[in-house]
């Protein structure tokens, strides 16, 4: 049984958990994943482990509402159990000496990016972060970012928090005030992340990314996780979920994140009122 | 010499009629298609059996299942006896009497069948198995653990099932690992319910939870645990049977588009998370008004049968060799057509079009010959020149077979894997790494539920001698494999 040990809202519809669960606690490491399922008649659904507590044998995982199954988790309260959680996986993040290295995050994929961080500090790197959001109240783990990061740069759209703009722009603009980097992790919104790497590319810097398409069994069997890489199909929950940034296919990843968009408020409307809790 | 007794002159009564849900119901239902044989119909058939003295039906079949003996017992109306006869051979009759490809195995040879049908073994089978199932009072074999070592089965398919079933009655404690949320393998996930009603799966399943077997879900092995670590955590011998890993896919442009699925994906969205009950169940699948399936196995089949069912105004089945050579289930074909499903045979995809918005419109497709027969002895195809068309379709599903599961390969050392990367053993199942056996798909390549369960009770009784310090617990000479290509 893996129960929600603490939930927490960061921002408006992302919250965070720490779910119990000491054999994954032990084991994952940056930039993997686990894969839920919160009901009988739920999705399996993946969520990256953001951290662990190999003491309480605790993670902790950072939702943002989107749809049905995130939904239905943003119901779950401490003490409720999860029924189904299998994890770690997907291949953990390659940690090296690189010197200087970046890490960018927009929106949500700053939870999946803090492991990295931390972990690329840990290894005796240099830290820069870059942080975006749409707005300040919706950038998330700002605090622990810091903590990680030798430096923090954040860009909001509306310029309610750091510079007004992108990251891909702030990104550019340190890369002429000559800072360098070795290295660089880029987690966020697809055509964010496209851009990112972009200017990566430009620049020269070896970028890696996560990447998050529709996952089934996440276990190597169904193939719905496939993304293009350098022109071959890759499966994220087996080959990834992080690909070498320059070689990704984003335009075909964000078609294919559509697929059952036109499903998504239907599905909403059958899970009903938000009384509705899903059983223990 | 033939095993058929040479008094018979008489004329056999014919085969006894399967009674079938009829073509226009159930592709409105997931029900089962064939109903199954009454007990008065049971005993008929069974009737029909020569009870031969050197039966070669027996040889038929890949567990060598005493046919006769379980069919004599039907005949006296003891179907308790008939359950303890087949039970000896294999732990799934109520599985294997509706899946086995009966018409290849034991009633091809069957002797009946030079002159008419053959007997209907498998519905025989299928039919003692559910009578075990439902009407038996015998208390389930009480089973105890003599053996002081623990041992591990990874996968809980047809392989795994045989496996730990058999290591339970050799008095071993047996703990299965299922990286799903539910056990069953195949059965579970990719087997359609109008064909292998999951009830059936599951109450095998809780069998063996009665008789001792603790079943792990949620356990990735290679993953949340690896081989290594079972064996050093007490677990004295290790089985693999892990089946079938990643889809292979058209190769062809287009592949990425939405609407394509592997006929995995789409089947383990239908059968395992029931996305045919969307919105009500939260996993979402889309058919469109019409459906491309490619391939021509049982998954093919499977995968059209079960789009047909969810209401499109057609399905297609595009395979690029003849009828001939297609691997489904002669029934399983049938039961497609009188279902409405639509043949392009001798046909194979190009490339897949887009609608202008990353949703797949159709299909190209080019017609082909058979020319030379090819490695596995049948006529290779080639494409006509000039025979391009297009097939509309907003669903298209891809079922060209799997490679093996990579997960446990990639994360032990020690455990060779062929040039397709399926496991390496010898003839009882016994790997390249000392303590491990396999067998099932992710050692033969897609093959049949009774091969898996055959090769999961050998390895079985392989981990006993070597845990019994009578055998080498690695592999001693390399054996040969049947595989069944899908495409
Ligand atoms: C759609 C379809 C229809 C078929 N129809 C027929 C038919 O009519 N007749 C017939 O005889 N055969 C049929 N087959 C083939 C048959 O199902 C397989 O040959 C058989 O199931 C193989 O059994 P197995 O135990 O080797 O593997 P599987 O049944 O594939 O079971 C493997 C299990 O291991 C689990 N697993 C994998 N890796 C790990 C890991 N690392 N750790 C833990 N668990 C793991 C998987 O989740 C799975 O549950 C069909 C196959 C398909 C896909
Ligand atoms: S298990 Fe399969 S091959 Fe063997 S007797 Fe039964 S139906 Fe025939
Ligand atoms: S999610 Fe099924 S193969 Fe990756």
């Amino acid at each position: 049984m893996h129960r929600i040990i603490f939930k927490e809202s960061l921002a408006p519809g992302v919250t965070r958990y720490r779910v119990r669960a000491p054999d994954v606690a032990r084991r994952r490491k940056p930039g993997q994943f686990v894969l839920l399922r919160l009901r009988e008649e739920g999705e399996r659904f993946p969520l990256t482990i953001v951290d662990s507590d190999s003491e309480e044998g605790s993670i902790t995982l950072i939702v943002q509402e989107v749809g049905v199954s995130s939904a239905l988790m943003a119901r779950l309260n401490p003490g409720d159990a999860i029924l189904d959680l299998l994890g770690p996986l997907g291949r953990p993040t390659e940690i090296r000496r690189h010197g200087d290295c970046v890490c960018v995050g927009g929106g949500i994929g700053v939870a999946p990016l803090y492991p990295i961080a931390a972990a690329l500090t840990a290894a005796g790197n240099r830290v820069t972060g870059i942080l975006g959001a749409r707005e300040q109240r919706l950038l998330i783990l700002e605090e622990e970012m810091r903590r990680v990061c030798a430096d923090l740069h954040i860009a909001t759209d509306d310029g309610s928090s750091g510079t007004r703009g992108l990251v891909s722009d702030l990104l550019r603009d340190r890369l002429r005030q000559d800072d360098r980097y070795a290295f660089a992790a880029v987690i966020g919104p697809v055509p964010m992340m496209k851009a990112v790497c972009a200017v990566t590319k430009e620049a020269g810097i070896p970028t890696i990314v996560s990447l998050n398409p529709i996952m089934v069994d996440g276990t190597g069997m169904c193939g719905g996780c496939r993304v293009s890489v350098g022109g071959e199909t890759r499966f994220a929950c087996v080959d990834g979920p992080e690909f070498d940034g320059h070689r990704v296919d984003f335009d075909r990843l964000a078609l294919r994140l559509k697929g059952y968009h036109h499903l998504r408020e239907c599905a909403l409307q059958a899970l009903g009122p938000r009384e509705a809790k899903a059983p223990q | 010499m033939s095993g058929a007794p040479l008094t018979v002159r008489r004329p056999r009564p014919p085969r006894q009629p399967m009674p079938h849900q009829a073509a226009a119901a159930r592709v409105t239902n997931f029900c089962e298609v064939a109903l199954g044989l009454t007990p008065e119909l049971a005993q008929a058939e069974a009737e029909r059996c020569l009870l031969c003295r050197k039966p070669l039906c027996v040889e038929g079949c890949p567990v060598g299942i005493d046919i006769p003996g379980f069919i004599a017992r039907m005949v006296k109306g003891d179907f308790e006896g008939a359950a303890r006869t087949l039970r000896e051979a294999t732990d799934l009759p109520a599985v294997c009497g509706r899946v086995c490809p009966q018409e290849t195995q034991c009633e091809k040879v069957c002797v009946v069948g030079r002159k008419g049908e053959p007997v209907a073994i498998g519905r025989l089978e299928r039919f003692v198995g559910d009578w075990a199932r439902t009407e038996s009072s015998a208390p389930p074999p009480s089973l105890p653990m003599t053996r002081p070592e623990r041992v591990a089965i990874v996968g809980s398919g047809p392989a795994g099932i045989a496996a730990a079933g058999e290591l339970l009655r050799r008095g071993y404690r047996v703990t299965i690992f299922e990286a799903l949320h539910e056990p069953g393998g195949v059965l579970m996930y990719g087997i359609p319910e109008f064909r292998l009603p999951k009830e059936i799966v599951r109450y095998e399943i809780q069998q063996l939870r009665r008789l001792g077997a603790e079943i792990r879900t949620n356990a990735l092995v290679g993953q949340t645990v690896t081989v290594e670590e079972l064996l050093g955590e007490g677990f004295g011998a290790v089985f693999l049977g892990t089946g079938a890993g990643l889809p292979i896919l058209l190769g062809v442009p287009g592949e990425h588009l939405n609407g394509v699925y592997s006929a995995n994906e789409f089947l383990i969205r239908i059968n395992l998370m029931k996305a045919h009950d969307f919105p009500r169940h939260h996993t979402p699948v889309f058919v469109g008004r019409r459906v491309v399936v490619v391939g021509g196995g049982n998954t093919a089949m499977d995968a059209a049968r079960v789009a047909r069912r969810l209401g499109p105004e057609k399905v297609c089945v595009v395979y690029r060799r003849s009828r001939a050579e297609m691997p489904a289930r002669a029934e399983e074909i049938a039961h497609g057509l009188e279902e409405g499903i639509e043949f392009f045979l001798l046909t194979a995809p190009v490339k897949l079009l887009d609608r202008g918005d990353g949703w797949v419109r159709g299909m190209e497709c080019v017609r082909m010959e058979l020319g030379e027969p090819d490695a596995s002895g049948r006529r290779r195809p080639h494409p006509i020149a000039g025979s391009h068309f297009v097939l509309d379709a907003e669903t298209v599903i891809v079922a060209l077979g799997n490679n093996p599961n990579r997960i446990v390969p990639e994360t032990t050392a020690g455990l060779d894997v062929t040039p397709r990367g399926t496991i390496e053993v010898d003839v009882d199942g016994a790997t390249t790494k000392l303590g491990v056996f396999a067998g099932g798909d992710n050692v033969t390549g897609g093959a049949t539920v009774i091969l898996a369960m055959g090769a999961g009770k050998r390895a079985a009784a392989a981990m006993d001698e070597y845990l019994r310090g009578q055998r080498d617990g690695r592999a001693v000479a390399k054996a040969t494999r049947v595989g069944i290509e899908e495409n």
